[in-house]
């Protein structure tokens, strides 16, 4: 297996010009949509079957003039699929379509999908969708043919600004540590690694540099990023115990039988076709 | 509190109608054990009618599974691995809907040995495999639910007690539904208040699984979105189908401890008449689409 590999994306440094959609449409050849304008320069709106990778335009920018906003004013950020160290889509994925490649990242194999899409009701981060098209679910595969081919992923090479960096694991994070330092020495207090460390779970693929809370770019934090698994067994239990009071219950109401009568199921058997 | 970022994964009516059909077939097949092992002779018409009616549901829980599916032809994919080099059976235990299939399986081997001994194809019913058969026919009925808990949507994941409400609420349906079924069978005039008092004990049961799954969700913070506007409405709804089951346990409890009912004219004095069966049939049907459509929206 070869060494892992993934983004490391800095919002700090986003424009927003949205080459990275652009890019990935374009090497991926997926379908456009129709935009949405609403209030705001988001018109892709999420990541979706056809757009896996989407920038968020976080507007904190007061009403009223103000101070500075230091740094958080006005927040942007390329999402994409966090390629998870520990994936909810691929814990409940029934084909096991969702596999890990020698890169360490998470693709949906298309030829093995039937649409069931149980992962997208599993996936904490609302990057995988449907295509009523291929009757399969899709999201960033982090460009896993450009990948065999030695090549890094569309969006990291046509970002202008470098804020989504493609490469090792282990060179991602040195790099996101040192611009995380930077960062602070220069006052900007609320700066964060996102899922650089493995409390996201187990770490991603796919980390971030925040400029505000997780909550704020609509991503879950510590508390909230949990798998589903963690239900299986109160889920369960609590099945049980239901059933086993059922069918006590049952016991108590059919229990009754009339002096010297045999049992339900040792009645004879009536000739076939019989009501 | 908990919060969500996830997309809904658009599970529609056909879910609906899989968790519905699912329900009642599971929980058919396991009041017609129950009505066999505690039951006496007159209550073989209800059994059989049960194990009757639970085949074809299982095969209508197929259908709409498979068409539910964006690539139908696929559904084979749910119990054999198609990935290259890693060919062989699929079957993951903490994926709700890998057990689910098996499960749906495995129930409909049971439930079509028993339809066929119900036409009197196979000779008589064994009482160790129609046990066995009702352990996956209560698996049948609650992992539906826990398809919902074990995800991260809002309102689903928020609450563990899906599977005990689904559980609860199948017996109480296919209890009404049995009721309606076995009304022509002979016996049914001593077999339906005993199903009138069982369809009251479940819906106890049942309203004491909304209770706890309100609970959780409070916990969670999310019961505001389940249990407000149309919701609200439709919850009263769902309450008030329970009702003719409370009324029928009355009459049948009443008619039970009276001799057993022989005299009785069927569903008349004990007030679970069809549209009461209905009703409670409905309720169940309009629970499961509160919880399905109510996180997705």
């Amino acid at each position: 297996m070869a060494e892992p590999v993934g983004f490391f994306t800095d919002s700090s440094i986003c424009i927003g010009c949205k080459a990275c959609e652009v890019a990935c449409k374009e090497w991926n050849q997926l379908p456009g949509n129709p935009p949405k304008f609403g209030d705001g320069f988001d018109n892709t709106g999420q990541l979706d079957a056809e757009n896996w990778r989407h920038v968020k335009f976080v507007d904190l920018v007061p009403d009223a003039p103000t101070v500075v906003g230091n740094g958080n004013a006005w927040l942007m950020l390329s999402d994409v699929c966090k390629h998870c160290k520990n994936a909810s889509c691929m814990e409940v994925c029934p084909t096991d379509a969702i596999v890990r490649t020698e890169f360490d990242t998470v693709v949906i194999q298309q030829d093995v999908c039937n649409g069931c899409r149980d992962c997208i009701s599993a996936c904490p981060f609302g990057a995988i969708g449907f295509s009523a098209i291929t009757g399969a679910a899709h999201k960033c595969t982090l460009c896993y043919d450009r990948l065999q081919g030695g090549m890094q992923p569309a969006c990291a090479k046509a970002c202008p600004t470098q804020s989504i960096q493609y490469g090792t694991l282990t060179e991602l994070h040195k790099k996101a540590d040192a611009r995380l330092a930077a960062l602070k020495s220069q006052g900007y207090d609320n700066a964060n690694l996102y899922g650089r460390d493995d409390s996201i779970y187990g770490g991603l693929g796919a980390f971030f540099l925040l400029m505000n809370k997780p909550e704020v770019y609509g991503l879950p934090n510590k508390e909230n990023a949990v798998l589903p698994r963690r239900n299986n067994r109160p889920g369960y239990l609590g099945s049980l115990v239901t059933a086993a009071v059922g069918v006590f219950a049952g016991l108590i109401a059919f229990r009754r039988r009339a002096p010297g009568e045999p049992a339900a199921g040792d009645a004879a058997v009536p000739p076939a076709g019989a009501p | 509190m908990a919060e969500h970022f996830v997309q809904p994964p658009n599970w529609g009516w056909y879910i609906v109608g899989y968790f519905f059909c699912a329900g009642l077939a599971g929980g058919l097949y396991v009041l017609a054990t129950m009505l066999r092992l505690w039951g006496g002779a007159r209550d073989e018409g209800a059994a059989r009618a049960a194990f009757l009616i639970a085949f074809p549901l299982v095969v209508v829980c197929g259908i709409l599974l498979t068409i539910d599916l964006g690539q139908p032809l696929r559904f084979w994919h749910m119990m054999i691995n198609t990935t290259p080099g890693n060919t062989g059976l699929n079957f993951k235990p903490w994926s709700p809907i890998s057990l689910g299939t098996w499960g749906l399986l495995i129930f409909g081997l049971f439930s079509f040995l028993a339809f066929l001994q119900s036409l009197g194809k196979l000779g008589r019913g064994n009482s160790v495999v129609e046990i066995l058969g009702s352990l996956v026919a209560l698996f049948l009925c609650s992992y539906t639910g826990v398809v919902l808990s074990v995800s991260n949507q809002p309102i689903w994941s928020d609450s563990w007690a899906i599977g005990g409400l689904f559980v609860a609420s199948a017996l109480s349906g296919s209890a009404a539904l049995l009721t309606l079924l076995a009304r022509s069978r002979a016996g049914a005039e001593w077999t339906e208040p005993r199903l009138q008092v069982a369809d009251g004990y479940f819906a106890v049961l049942e309203l004491l699984m909304i209770v706890i799954f309100f609970l959780t969700l409070s916990q969670a913070g999310a019961a505001g979105k389940m249990f407000s506007g149309l919701w609200l409405v439709l919850w009263i709804l769902v309450m008030i189908s329970l009702l003719p089951a409370f009324r029928g346990f009355v009459g049948g409890r009443r008619l039970q401890l009276a001799g057993a009912g022989s005299v009785v004219t069927t569903g008349t004095a004990t007030g679970m008449g069809s549209l009461s069966a209905i009703v409670v049939l409905a309720g169940v049907l309009i629970m499961r689409y509160i919880v399905i459509f109510s996180a997705q929206t």
